[in-house]
């Protein structure tokens, strides 16, 4: 990174310096609205009910409180459930995809491998055409019974061909071809050859594509919504979703007979378990974007 | 490739090919477990579009096996698609998919661009670390979260904009009027995805070799000039294929913006909200009929296949190491 900042300082020269303010203010501006709303969001978990019934919300409440935090906590059984769900499925999902995937980018990588043509097509085809929605819920859901299990929230993401691409491309810039020769003379086997020789030496690329991954189970909402109808394997994205939906049909028929208007999820508490969700990533984003940009910058222009 | 391999293994000794086939064998066992998940999450799926050609609105609940169960089923012919075709809905969620597509793709491209340029001309290496920070930030966030964000400002009950804001634009309430979502969908999908582009443009233009600008300044090229001649025309190839490949899946909706922010899109919002991916679930889980919700992601997986083929072809044109195949 130094080389390239010192010689765009050289060419700089030629920019006014109101113009150099006004490309500051200009991107500034964005860059806050970028981050503004995750702020507000932090501010209301942390207004008083009664404050939010009065005034709405506010970016300067007039009273603050922790009470949506203790409130979530109380959730009890269904927030730690829900939490339990993701880290397990984060966790387990994230290792088996990696593992998948790097078998499978291993064997793609492989010049002299007499089949790469045919696994390559086999594997990217898939990026181009699929068999839709609706025949994917039902293979998943009625032939490999994935419904009200962990399986369901994380086997349909195990292979993402572009991270087949992303590591593939890896190996290409970082393995010369004559080590994987020199070890099969001396006669490393293929696995011994990929895990002795070839891993160490692309570990900056499997950080990006398990961070990938990492991050695409944990936001993961939508293969709930599809296959899991009980509580117990509810993830954290979709007790958000779920949340969001009783207090819809609770706001709609409130003032009806039958109406429960006790167990309505109150808006700072919804807000509080949407802070929860984001903070594992604040705290990965440092990561994130050192590994990521490199990896989305092969994968962007190669894929 | 296949025949420099065989040409190879065929010229040395029988030793040799055994342990090529051997090598070849253990390679086929490395792409296995991805081999397994691909037919079964992927392939197999693909023939379940014949469902598209049945009436099957949901699985029996007699039948033990959902194969037979499809099997057993009438054939139908074309009659998901006509009513799919007949139906004036359809017109309106195919064009709410290509135009929000197009004008992501427009706004999108030239937003990033710019802002990449801007940034690339800012001597302050610290703010502009820090700007790029910041405007990643969005594209890390799931869209069930964006729609808080989203909800914060616009809630009818507590939202910062919600009353004045909205009645002085003549609007009831944000979730019940379609005339505000083009924009806050355009606006959300920019939010959350420029950043990400940015950064890739911003990878390309810290690419370019520096001594070009040198000889552009000493020539008494301006920084404007500059920016036209050098800085653009080396974006040109990125920009081009992430155009084309954009404009590949231009009937492709990004399903969580659409149906998340909008909250479901209530009745009232559908005209402005529904587009084809919201479509196909909603006929899947909402109106549950099954052949007609195949018979349009069918439909969307063949423009959607038609469309990738032709901007790859040009993409191979302009740039034939790019190209996807």
């Amino acid at each position: 990174m130094e080389e390239k900042q010192k010689p765009s300082k050289n060419r700089l020269t030629s920019v006014s310096l109101g113009t150099e303010v006004i490309f500051h203010i200009i991107i500034a501006a964005f860059s806050l609205a970028c981050i503004i709303p995750f702020i507000f969001v932090v501010i209301i978990s942390f207004t008083s009910e009664d404050a939010i019934k009065a005034n709405g919300y506010s970016f300067f409440p007039e009273a603050w409180s922790v009470k949506a935090y203790t409130t979530v906590f109380d959730l009890g059984k269904t927030l730690w459930m829900a939490l339990g769900t993701s880290v397990f499925i984060t966790v387990l999902g994230t290792i088996l995809a990696m593992v998948v995937t790097l078998l499978y980018s291993y064997a793609l990588f492989r010049r002299d491998f007499k089949y790469r043509n045919v696994f390559t097509f086999i594997c990217f085809f898939t990026m181009i055409f699929g068999g839709g929605l609706a025949p994917t819920y039902i293979v998943c859901k009625n032939i490999l019974g994935m419904h009200n299990n962990y399986w369901a929230l994380f086997i349909p993401m195990l292979l993402n061909p572009f991270n087949v691409i992303i590591m593939r491309t890896f190996f290409q810039s970082s393995v010369p071809e004559a080590l994987i020769e020199s070890a099969s003379i001396d006669g490393s086997g293929e696995y011994r050859t990929l895990v002795q020789i070839v891993i160490p030496v692309s570990l900056p690329g499997i950080a990006t594509v398990s961070l990938l991954n990492m991050l695409a189970i944990w936001n993961e909402w939508f293969l709930a919504q599809l296959y899991i109808d009980d509580v117990e394997h509810v993830p954290l994205q979709y007790l958000l979703v779920k949340m969001q939906k009783t207090a819809e049909y609770m706001a709609r028929n409130s003032g009806k007979p039958g109406a429960v208007t006790a167990s309505m999820p109150t808006e700072s508490l919804r807000m509080a378990l949407c802070v929860i969700i984001v903070i594992p990533i604040a705290f990965a984003y440092p990561f994130f974007q050192r590994y990521i940009i490199a990896g989305l910058t092969v994968g962007a222009v190669k894929g | 490739m296949a025949t420099h391999v065989a040409a190879s293994s065929g010229g040395k000794s029988t030793g040799m090919a055994s342990t090529d086939l051997k090598k070849n064998l253990i390679l086929c066992s490395m792409t296995l477990p991805g081999l397994i998940w691909l037919i079964l999450i992927r392939y197999l799926p693909m023939f379940g579009i014949i469902v598209s050609f049945k009436d099957f609105k949901l699985p029996s609940p007699r039948a033990t096996n959902i194969i037979s169960d499809i099997f057993s089923r009438e054939w139908v012919g074309l009659d998901n698609f006509g009513q799919l075709f007949s139906s004036p809905t359809t017109w309106q969620f195919m064009k709410n998919t290509i135009v929000y597509n197009a004008i992501f793709i427009v706004l999108g491209l030239v937003l990033a661009v710019a802002f990449a340029i801007l940034i690339s001309e800012l001597t302050t290496k610290f703010l502009a670390k820090t700007y790029q920070t910041l405007m990643f930030f969005p594209y890390f966030l799931s869209w069930v979260v964006v729609s808080y964000f989203v909800w914060a400002f616009l809630s009818p009950t507590a939202g910062l904009w919600r009353d004045g804001f909205v009645n002085s634009l003549g609007m009831s309430a944000w979730y019940n009027d379609a005339k505000p979502w083009p924009f806050i969908l355009v606006i959300a999908n920019l939010w959350k995805n420029t950043g990400y582009s940015c950064i890739l443009y911003l990878a390309a233009i810290t690419g370019i070799d520096t001594s070009q600008y040198e000889a552009a300044r000493i020539d008494g090229a301006n920084k404007w000039q500059q920016i036209w001649h050098i800085t653009l025309p080396h974006l040109r190839t990125i920009i081009i294929i992430l155009f084309i490949m954009n404009v590949g899946r231009i009937f492709n909706a990004d399903f969580g913006l659409f149906y998340q922010v909008p909250r479901g899109g209530a009745g009232a919002l559908t005209k402005a909200t529904e587009v084809v991916d919201t479509y196909v679930y909603k006929m899947l889980k909402d109106t549950i009929n099954i052949g007609v919700s195949t018979a349009v992601g069918f439909f969307q997986n063949i423009v959607g296949f038609v469309c990738i083929m032709v901007a790859n072809t040009i993409v191979r044109k302009v740039d034939p190491d790019s190209a996807m195949f």
